[in-house]
């Protein structure tokens, strides 16, 4: 108990009200060297940063940005795009409806962060900082210039909150270091942006088709990645330019234009997904592709039961099993106990309905426990079929499943005399096994977007939403729960099982260890659940992104290797402290953990 | 059985006693060895208000909970119109009574459309293939059900938020909201658990009126509250639970005349005439303090409050 009655150490800094900058710098001279930087910037990627091209990526040319050089360009030509705007140059303040100095300072902190990235990346890999081009050096100083430059940028300061005097030492600490932190989020916080001006629907469209585009271009560049540094590099110029665009305002302006016109921007968005296959050369990245869309499904089909019933499901990946397991038994495998080879879609109405009914045989009596009992409990079943399928062998149990070597050598499937088995040309691209199998999962996803967009918005969904929200309220406004709940599940799990079906032909064997609940390769129930969670309950491009990103992250960062699921772990933390309601927040979610923030109180659309 | 006719001859002040809409005959319910209600008996008429009180505790909400199929009474049957009410809670809302709660249970994250679209859950039929499907009937029931979900809302005056989240809704329109989800089940008889609690004045006359129109709507009310002026304004027909048991049933003037009824809300009478013993209390405690003020200052705290006397 120090009783410092010391004044406030905060008299030297400035009041609420104050709009300085968090470095003490005139505010123009700040914007002009975050604009200017900006501009160096991209001209610094066009010189050598290294001398060796053992660095990947060949970042040693003159006149030619390589590799990484390519995302600090695009981190430059942001920052500089929103220095211009921010100094209200006509025809590019439609660029920040929301004000352009937070979006300044993340373009600026991405540029930064990527090339310093960059140049530590290459002192460590080739031994010390020798290995730096001049170019190197320029970069680097440019991209701290613009990062200072930007962070001088004045901004309201949140009113500061004297404290206690009787207080310990440590929790003076405490309240200046909380203090200190809203200040910072203070710093890179913008106003709500401008609503939409309305443009005619055809302008709006092509806005659309854009958008619909850079996504595209974004998730193909990120999925094509060839070595670790480019992805790291990546994610930050992704995620910080991202977080640049939304305080611009231009996310939300977007969200408004797609909400606009729903159908047209669901329709493009599958039409972007089906020019992925085109966009690539050869199958390496196909593979990549269809995997993300399995797990991106099943994922879709888990939010059904966690993100719309509220019901906590941690068995979830057994659905995907038993679809995968009832395909591949008709599938006319050698190993298969019965000999038969049934056309695909009898094999897919098998899978669904296979997983159907073990939906429901699970579902009816798991379904009167609520809440965490239900975890534990569908835990449990998600196990006994893995280790029942285990047991399945002819030694331990009936021959069924051929115990842990599983059934082996599925033939591949021969759709209307189309074999997905060898590669096509169509129109001069060829499209091999993989992106045939991707077109085939991607119809799959659409039928399960479809059904949760349907499914959602009727009689049945909010009877969902409700009994999410107050079973005890919902059972006295005549809901059946129970069945209304068995529903849930097992709409769940027949779209887990049609997922499964595919899966089984992709992968070629079914083996029960590809059902686990946690594992270090999606899908697994830990990772479908933090895929829904991550991604944002009860939307549908939430568990989308959420599943692309863990599955490629994992893939593509192969240095973590034993740190995977630490990293995984870790970032799941943050996420869940400082974004609570997933990446794409349903707008509903948002309202509920951000009271605080300015309420948008009216609500055009229900769900997503 | 035989209280039965006591409880019609109570009713005098009823214009047109219709049918018997709910008939409660010897409702007990108990908790291991706790009696919460025990041997009830009641009626409700259509067209008719009828109200419960009691002290806190004396087992109204329970009584609510075994007429809404959450409890199952553990002696005694529940009929509305002549059939037993089903154990299940849903089924008794789909059989026509619907209720509110005591604290307010909307569905929060839901906007305040779509929570009456959930009470209208019971009164549509369209399952998961027709939402999926949407063929010409989904789209003509769910046209429907949103009319009909306006209108509601226009009865309770919450049209013109019908877009806004139920859980940004002020106090006293959370409490219009869960009336009007309510009476989206179409329901016979209307369950209104406190529905003033927390309300200012002004409010509780607006929710007067409310309950007068869902009358004249010829539903039939039961309220339980605590706001005895509320309570005799509105009803028709007044029981009383204490402990478990009803005390007297019968219009306003009875009951509010009744003995026992102000005993069990303000304590055991003292002698004869409470309210002149209180008086007599008071003046001399008054004349005591007056001639003792000269002597000792402290024990005026003491000698003033007539219940502390008794002991």
């Amino acid at each position: 108990m120090t009783t410092q009655t010391t004044t406030p150490k905060t008299a030297g800094t400035p009041t609420a009200g104050d709009t300085s900058g968090l470095i003490g710098m005139p505010p123009h001279i700040g914007r002009a060297l975050a604009t200017g930087g900006g501009a160096l910037t991209v001209a610094s990627t066009f010189l050598a940063w290294t001398w060796t091209a053992e660095f990947p990526g060949d970042l040693t040319v003159y006149g030619y940005p390589g590799g990484l050089q390519v995302l600090v360009l695009i981190a430059g030509a942001l920052t500089t795009l929103f220095g211009l705007a921010s100094y209200g140059v006509r025809g590019l303040r439609r660029l920040v409806p929301a004000g352009g100095d937070a979006a300044l300072k993340f373009a600026a902190l991405a540029a930064f962060a990527t090339t310093w990235y960059t140049m530590i990346a290459i002192s460590a890999q080739l031994g010390g900082l020798v290995n730096l081009e001049p170019g190197g050096y320029i970069a680097a100083a440019v991209t701290l210039i613009a990062l200072l430059g930007a962070l001088a940028l004045p901004f309201e300061r949140p009113a500061p909150d004297p404290f206690d005097p009787e207080d310990t030492g440590w929790e003076q600490f405490k309240h200046t270091s909380s203090q200190n932190w809203q200040t910072i989020r203070a710093a890179f916080t913008s106003s709500s942006p401008r609503p939409v001006p309305a443009l005619p629907s055809y302008a709006e469209i092509l806005i659309i088709v854009g958008i619909l585009a850079v996504a595209l271009l974004v998730f193909t560049y990120g999925i094509g990645t060839e070595y670790d540094e480019l992805f790291v590099g990546f994610l930050i110029v992704a995620g910080l330019g991202f977080t640049a665009l939304h305080r611009a305002g231009l996310i939300a302006q977007a969200t408004e234009i797609t909400a606009r016109h729903q159908n047209i921007t669901v329709c493009g968005a599958f039409i972007a997904a089906a020019c992925f296959p085109f966009t690539q050369s050869d199958d390496q990245y196909a593979t990549l592709g269809v995997y993300i869309l399995i797990f991106a499904t099943v994922a879709l089909g888990l939010n059904i039961v966690v993100g719309l019933a509220g019901l906590l499901d941690l068995g979830y990946v057994a659905f995907l099993g038993v679809g995968a397991y009832a395909a591949s038994m008709v599938s006319g495998s050698p190993s298969s106990p019965f000999d038969l080879h049934l056309p695909f879609w009898a094999a897919v109405l098998v899978g669904a309905a296979a997983s159907l009914v073990f939906g429901v045989l699970i579902g009816a009596p798991t379904l009167r426990l609520r809440g965490d009992y239900l975890a534990i409990v569908t835990l449990g079943f998600g196990e006994i079929f893995r280790i029942t399928a285990n047991n399945l062998d002819g030694t331990s149990g009936p021959d069924v499943t051929n115990g842990s070597n599983g059934i082996s050598s599925i033939p591949d499937l021969d759709i209307l005399g189309f074999d997905m088995g060898i590669a096509h040309d169509i129109g001069g691209f060829t499209i091999g096994r993989f992106a045939n199998y991707f077109f085939l999962m991607l119809l799959i996803t659409a039928v399960v977007v479809l059904v949760f967009r349907r499914s959602g918005d009727s009689r049945i969904g909010r009877a969902w939403v409700a009994i999410r929200e107050d079973e005890t309220a919902a059972l006295a406004m005549g809901i059946n729960g129970f069945r209304v709940k068995l529903i849930a599940f097992a709409v769940g799990a027949s779209l887990a099982g049609l997922a499964g079906t595919v899966q089984a032909h992709v992968t070629y064997t079914v083996t029960p260890e590809q059902y686990l609940f946690a594992g270090t390769t999606p899908p697994n129930s830990a990772f479908l659940l933090a895929a829904v969670v991550l991604g944002g309950m009860g939307t549908i491009a939430g568990p989308l992104i959420g599943a692309a990103l863990l599955f490629l992250i994992p893939n593509k960062l192969q240095f973590l290797d034993d740190y995977q699921l630490f990293a995984f772990g870790l970032a799941l933390v943050l996420l869940m402290r400082f974004r609570p309601e997933g990446l794409v927040a349903n707008r509903r979610r948002k309202l509920e953990f951000h009271e605080e923030a300015e309420a948008p109180t009216t609500l055009s659309k229900t769900g997503a | 059985m035989t209280t039965d006719t006591t409880t019609k001859d109570t009713t005098p002040g009823t214009p047109a006693p219709g049918t018997t809409v709910l008939d409660a005959r010897g409702v007990t319910m108990r908790f291991g060895g706790l009696t919460a209600v025990n041997g009830v008996d009641l009626t409700v008429n259509s067209g008719e208000i009828v109200g419960l009180i009691g002290p806190n505790g004396a087992g109204k909400t329970t009584f609510f909970n075994c007429l809404t199929g959450l409890y199952i009474p553990t002696e005694g049957e529940v009929r509305y119109k002549g059939e037993v009410l089903p154990a299940k809670s849903f089924k008794v809302t789909a059989a026509g009574i619907a209720r509110t709660f005591q604290n307010i249970r909307l569905f929060a994250n839901m906007t305040v459309l779509e929570n009456v679209l959930v009470g209208r859950h019971t009164r549509t039929k369209e399952g998961f293939w027709s939402a999926v499907l949407r063929g010409p009937g989904f789209h003509r029931a769910e046209a429907t059900s949103r009319e009909r979900a306006m209108e509601l809302l226009e009865f309770v005056g919450l049209a013109d938020k019908a877009e806004h989240l139920a859980r940004n809704l002020p106090y006293g329109e959370q409490r219009k909201l869960e009336i009007a989800r309510a009476l989206a089940s179409e329901p016979g008889l209307l369950l209104l658990d406190e529905p003033t609690a927390g309300m200012n004045p002004q409010e509780t006359r607006a929710t007067e009126e409310l309950v007068f129109a869902i009358r004249d709507k010829g539903i039939a009310v039961l309220v339980i509250e605590h706001d005895m002026r509320f309570i005799f304004n509105l009803c028709d027909r007044v029981a009383v639970l204490v402990q478990g048991e009803k005390l007297v049933e019968g219009d306003s003037a009875t009951v509010q005349g009744d003995e026992r009824v102000v005993a069990a809300y303000l304590g055991e009478p003292l002698d004869n005439d409470p309210g002149a013993a209180e008086a007599a209390e008071v003046e001399a405690a008054e004349a005591a303090q007056a001639s003792s003020a000269a002597q000792a200052d402290d024990t005026t705290t003491d000698t003033a409050a007539g219940k502390e006397n008794d002991r």
